[in-house]
């Protein structure tokens, strides 16, 4: 919302000394955010003058139009200057630069040879003295709007200093220069003058039979007025200071008549809408379009309506889309002579549907929707008629109106609240003071808040804190910690995910965090079928790229690998911490309970209930080597054990026992994947990326990955340590040899339960493939302890020698003789 | 055998070891002068047959000289010794500044890292860290939040939604939904902060990303008021910014706080935007069962993507989310 200083100086007394930075201020303090101030003529130097054109040369050996154009600038020659724009004729007044002006941009005006001629001047546009964005043309003007000896900077308000302010959705009324005017004032305890209270006092003679107005859908508007107007004439043009207000508004000046309802609107807040008296048939109604029919909105648009558009229509056909914008069967014309001019206060949610509906936001739905002041229908109508008659040839006909202003509800407060939500004390007086500066009037006995017809907001005692907060000054509430809670700590799923994410970053591997969208496409190319694809659907993605919810970490990884490997990386390890998003559960309509009170159990679990489970997964890639190659020799290639490793150590560290199995699962390779198994239930995955996903996206052979279900894994048990024994070790190496089908794991399964209790460890130290036959040698180093005293040979031979009958019983193993 | 012979094998003992030059001549030397065939182990065996009285002479005196040479051997042993260490010392010198061999460098994304810097603080002050879904339900996300479905609040935020549209479903556009779980599953006094990824429909630029990140804390207890929000801002602005930053307070509006306020801190020479906060409307806190006789509560929330930028002077957010590990690496584990 912009707000020119000039215009609000109508309605508040600013004092001089004020500057425009503490105006600025002052409009942030009491909750407006000043975007932009725009210090309109502060860059415009020099002579600029009214001119009269007293010839156009059509200049025709170039491209694009030229006009060799004479002028009347109030000396004694005609003044010749080249312009390339056409909309003005002989006899216009025009604005020109004479040379020596500096326009904004820094751009220096001079007598300059062009097109074959001296062009000694330039005739403006309203972009090129920075009055506004339109550059459709330059500013022609008739003789009845300015003469040649008017001072321009004086006649066209070029000096000006527009705020171009946020206002937030609960503030609708200042979507209105009153509104502006009256926060200003608030902010500086300054005298305001509302407009509204000089057109009470308006009344026009009906003369005739109007439009008559009728509200069909109940509930839809509180109050409908109409205005009727006859004996228009459309020559009449637009008051110079009324069009040029509407452009500093960032607005274009289109006709008289709607000029002065977007002036209306702009400085009262009400949305007005005038309709060609002529092409409506009958009277006004308001009601739901009621079947899906086309209809051409003013933009020129054809758009299809939806049965429950709230539409403004007359005896027979909708005219306007209310509250959003008219159409363009009843639109004011030229030939225009009699006008019906709509005020209505509509039910903000009836509008806020129909923009929506339509995505079509207009100057009038963002206000309707706020809420406008149910007042104003009237006045502002009045407003308009004010205006016209004044401006225009314009005759009042008939004021009709329907319904009633419906004013926010009085409610009563203790001013003492106040204090207790703003955490300092604010005495009662103090509290009535404000709101009234707001436009309350407060009965301070009993304690009756009534708000202004524009406070649609203010219900409760926290929306009066915040107004005497705002007024007051937020800068006035004090810091204070609130006491300390006794204590708290992480989950133990929060330190378990900061442990391996740490172990990872130490590791090697570097987070990374990736949009969780994908596509279908990726999800086949991964090779996931069944539930591990299925997945839910954006309604409105960011691109038709990815209009997906992830379904596994590893193909975010994949792309990022993929780029840092385009941008010049070779061998590294990235990680993921994330949710992925299968589609365990089909969407339910939802459960959506009244918010006035707390739902029941039951519907708060069923809200609960109907938002999917969203897998918390940590996966990690490993690409290329596992070092950099160096003057120490070449590095190993990341591998399946590696991906493993990783795996299994990440388990340790949130103290799991797990199983490793074969497995074949998409995206990996499937002789070269492992499951890992804690409590019977699969929890990860790792092993070597598929080759045909590394060479479809680019990534190194033998590239491998781990993938871990977070939420699958059991809450970790306290740990219990054995007590370490002291007493001598005794070693005792065996070599096997066993079937390739054989795998290490079930060999030393065999080993460690055939050894006894006193085992403490084995380890494999030797696997040779080349035995020939189908064999494999495996060689362990099985490591005895007993917690009490120093084994004899004999005892650990013995040990030895159960262990390894074990494993040829279970896994025909033979006992490798030197 | 006589004194004079005693001395004299002592020193010549002790002069062949001192001209040893390596150890492998002590050896020899040590053979010659102290083994079975030596002098002094001969005059040791033939004490035996000495008179007493010779016995206790000479035996004090070969006695006296087994150590005296005995120490010189040891002298000598010492000697080379070290001798030799220094020599292999000098041989295996290298050059130490040559680039070893080491692990990739790994990293924690930035994000993670502020994330756990302000969880950390706030467990400090008791506050526990509440998580909930991204895909989550629109009651949750919105109307439990009071912004119902024609509000034009709703439109201030570009919302993804799921199919089928019936379903209300919604990837969060802020971590408020995790707020009104709280409250609706826990009693006062709730002290808690909600980190996590949130989504609204930008496109991604150098200051909006379509996916980012959120903190918001919320307290709801008995005799709350807006100053302990102001305080509890200051205290958090201070441990992110520095102690030297000051914060304000502008009005403000969201739906599910009342009274509301942006949160500026003055950092770096200007005035940043940092967040939203506001007392807890009461609304809300009837919604979700609590009484707001008894209770009231403020909340707060900001981008972590842009505390980082504005902390770090960030100035490009596809830094933050291409996943390029030279700009993460940069981080290590901490900030």
């Amino acid at each position: 919302m912009r707000a020119p200083l000039s215009w609000l100086r109508e309605f508040v007394e600013i004092p001089k000394n004020l500057s425009t930075d503490d105006i600025a201020q002052g409009l942030v303090r009491v909750g407006f955010e000043v975007e932009e101030i725009i210090e309109q003529g502060k860059d415009v130097q020099g002579s600029l003058v009214f001119a009269e054109v007293l010839s156009i040369e059509e200049v025709t050996e170039f491209k694009k139009p030229i006009r060799y154009v004479g002028l009347d600038c109030g000396e004694k020659q005609t003044r010749f200057v080249i312009c390339g724009a056409t909309n003005f004729n002989v006899g216009d007044i025009v604005v020109v630069a004479l040379p020596g002006a500096v326009l904004p941009g820094d751009f220096h005006i001079a007598a300059r040879e062009t097109y074959g001629k001296t062009s000694n001047g330039m005739i403006c546009s309203s972009k090129e003295l920075g009055l506004s964005d339109d550059h459709a043309g330059i500013m022609a003007f008739s003789k009845n709007q300015v003469s040649t000896k008017d001072d321009v900077r004086q006649t066209l308000h070029v000096d000006d200093v527009i705020f171009d302010i946020a206002v937030n959705p609960d503030r609708g009324y200042a979507l209105s220069i009153r509104g502006v005017a009256r926060e200003i004032a608030g902010a500086f305890g300054l005298k305001f003058t509302d407009p509204v209270e000089a057109l009470r006092s308006l009344s026009f003679v009906n003369t005739g039979k109007g439009v008559q107005p009728k509200i069909d859908e109940k509930d839809c508007a509180s109050v409908f007025y109409i205005r009727t107007m006859s004996h228009f004439d459309s020559s009449a043009l637009t008051p110079v200071w009324m069009r040029r207000r509407i452009e500093k508004m960032g607005m274009r000046s289109i006709s008289l008549v709607v000029d002065v309802t977007n002036y209306v609107m702009l400085e009262l807040g009400q949305p007005l809408h005038a309709f060609d008296r002529h092409k409506i048939k009958g009277n006004l109604h308001l009601k739901r379009a009621g079947k899906s029919e086309k209809f051409t909105t003013l933009d020129g648009q054809i758009r299809t309506l939806d049965p429950m558009d709230l539409m403004v229509t007359d005896d027979e056909k909708p005219l306007a889309l209310a509250g959003t914008m008219g159409g363009a069967s009843s639109e004011i014309t030229e030939s225009t002579t009699e006008i019906a001019l709509e005020a209505v206060r509509f039910d903000p949610i009836a509008v806020a549907q129909n923009s929506r509906r339509h995505k079509l936001s207009s100057e009038a739905s963002r206000r309707l929707e706020r809420g406008v002041d149910p007042s104003l229908a009237e006045f502002a109508s009045a407003r308009f008629v004010q205006l016209l008659t004044e401006n225009s040839s314009a005759q009042h006909v008939e004021t009709a109106f329907t319904g009633e202003a419906k004013f926010p509800p009085t409610f009563s407060i203790d001013p003492h609240d106040v204090s207790k939500i703003l955490g300092f004390e604010v005495k009662p007086e103090e509290v009535a003071r404000t709101l009234r500066v707001v436009g309350c009037d407060v009965d301070e006995k009993k304690w009756v808040i009534d708000p202004p017809s524009w406070r649609a907001d203010l219900v409760n005692t926290s929306d009066i804190a915040e107004e005497v907060a705002r007024i007051i000054g937020y800068e006035s509430i004090p810091s204070i910690l609130p006491n300390r809670p006794l204590h708290a700590s992480l989950t133990s799923l929060q330190k378990r995910r900061r442990v391996i994410a740490q172990y990872l970053a130490n590791r090697g591997f570097a987070e990374v965090l990736t949009f969780p969208f994908t596509n279908q496409k990726t999800i086949d190319d991964m090779g996931f079928v069944g539930p591990r694809a299925a997945t839910y659907a954006i309604v409105n993605p960011m691109s038709d790229e990815n209009p997906l919810l992830r379904v596994h970490l590893i193909p975010g990884l994949i792309e990022v690998a993929a780029r840092n490997i385009s941008r010049g990386a070779k061998s590294f390890a990235i990680f993921e911490m994330g949710s992925i998003f299968r589609s365990s559960q089909k969407l339910e309509t939802s459960v959506s309970p009244d918010v006035v009170k707390r739902p029941s159990a039951d519907v708060i679990s069923k809200i609960f209930a109907s938002v999917p489970e969203q897998t918390e997964m940590v996966s990690g890639l490993l690409i290329g080597k596992k070092e950099e190659d160096s003057w120490q020799g070449k590095s190993a290639d990341y591998g399946w054990n590696d991906a493993i490793a990783f795996a299994q150590e990440i388990l340790e560290l949130a103290h799991l026992d797990y199983e490793v199995k074969r497995s074949d699962l998409a995206p990996w390779h499937p002789g070269r994947c492992a499951e890992l198994i804690v409590d019977g239930k699969v929890v990860a995955h790792a092993g070597e990326i598929h080759p045909r996903i590394l060479s479809q996206y680019n990534l190194p052979a033998r590239s491998s990955a781990f993938s871990i279900n977070l939420g699958a894994l059991p809450e970790s048990e306290m740990v219990r340590p054995y007590r370490v024994g002291v007493m001598p070790a005794a070693m005792q190496d065996v070599a096997l040899i066993v079937d390739s089908t054989v795998t290490a794991l079930q060999v030393q399964e065999a080993l460690m339960e055939g050894a006894g209790d006193l085992l403490e460890s084995i380890s494999l130290f030797d696997r040779y493939d080349k035995v020939g036959d189908g064999k494999v040698s495996l060689a362990f180093t099985l490591t005895f302890r007993a917690p009490d005293r120093t084994l004899t040979s004999e005892e650990v031979s013995s040990m030895r020698e159960s262990a390894t009958n074990l494993a040829s019983k279970r896994c025909g193993a033979v006992v490798r003789t030197a | 055998m006589n004194a004079q012979e005693i001395k004299g094998w002592v020193d010549s003992a002790d002069s062949a070891f001192k001209a040893c030059t390596s150890l492998d001549d002590l050896k020899s030397a040590r053979l010659l002068h102290t083994g079975d065939k030596s002098s002094i182990s001969g005059a040791s065996r033939s004490l035996g047959s000495l008179s007493p009285d010779e016995k206790i002479s000479l035996g004090k005196l070969v006695g006296e000289a087994k150590a005296s040479i005995a120490l010189s051997l040891e002298a000598a042993t010492k000697r080379l010794e070290n001798e030799r260490d220094k020599k292999m010392l000098a041989e295996e010198i290298v050059d130490i500044t040559l680039p070893v061999r080491r692990n990739h460098q790994g990293g924690l994304h930035p994000i993670s890292i502020i994330k756990n810097d302000i969880s950390d603080f706030f467990i400090e002050q008791g506050y526990f860290v509440e998580e909930g879904p991204e895909l989550e339900s629109g009651w949750l996300n919105f109307d439990a939040l009071n912004i119902p479905v024609d509000h034009p609040a709703r439109t201030m935020q570009d919302t993804f939604f799921v199919e089928p549209l019936e379903s209300g479903m919604v990837l969060r556009t802020h971590t408020s939904p995790v707020q009104i779980r709280t409250m609706l599953t826990k009693q006062p006094p709730i002290y808690v902060i909600c980190p996590g990824r949130t989504f609204r429909a930008d496109e991604l630029d150098a200051t909006h990303s379509p996916v980012f990140h959120q903190v918001e804390g919320l307290v709801v207890d008995r005799g709350i008021t807006m100053a302990h929000l102001k305080g509890t801002l200051d205290n958090f602005a201070r441990y992110m910014f520095g102690p030297d930053v000051t914060t304000r307070l502008r009005p403000s509006f969201f739906p599910f706080t009342e009274p509301s306020a942006e949160v500026d801190v003055f950092f770096n020479g200007r005035w940043i935007e940092w967040g939203g906060c506001g007392m807890v409307n009461p609304r809300v806190l009837q919604t979700c069962g609590i009484d707001t006789n008894e209770f009231s509560g403020f909340a707060f929330g900001m981008g972590l993507e842009r505390t980082l930028m504005v902390r770090h002077g960030i100035t490009d957010m596809h830094d933050i989310v291409e996943g390029d590990l030279r700009f993460t690496r940069q981080f290590g584990v901490g900030l």
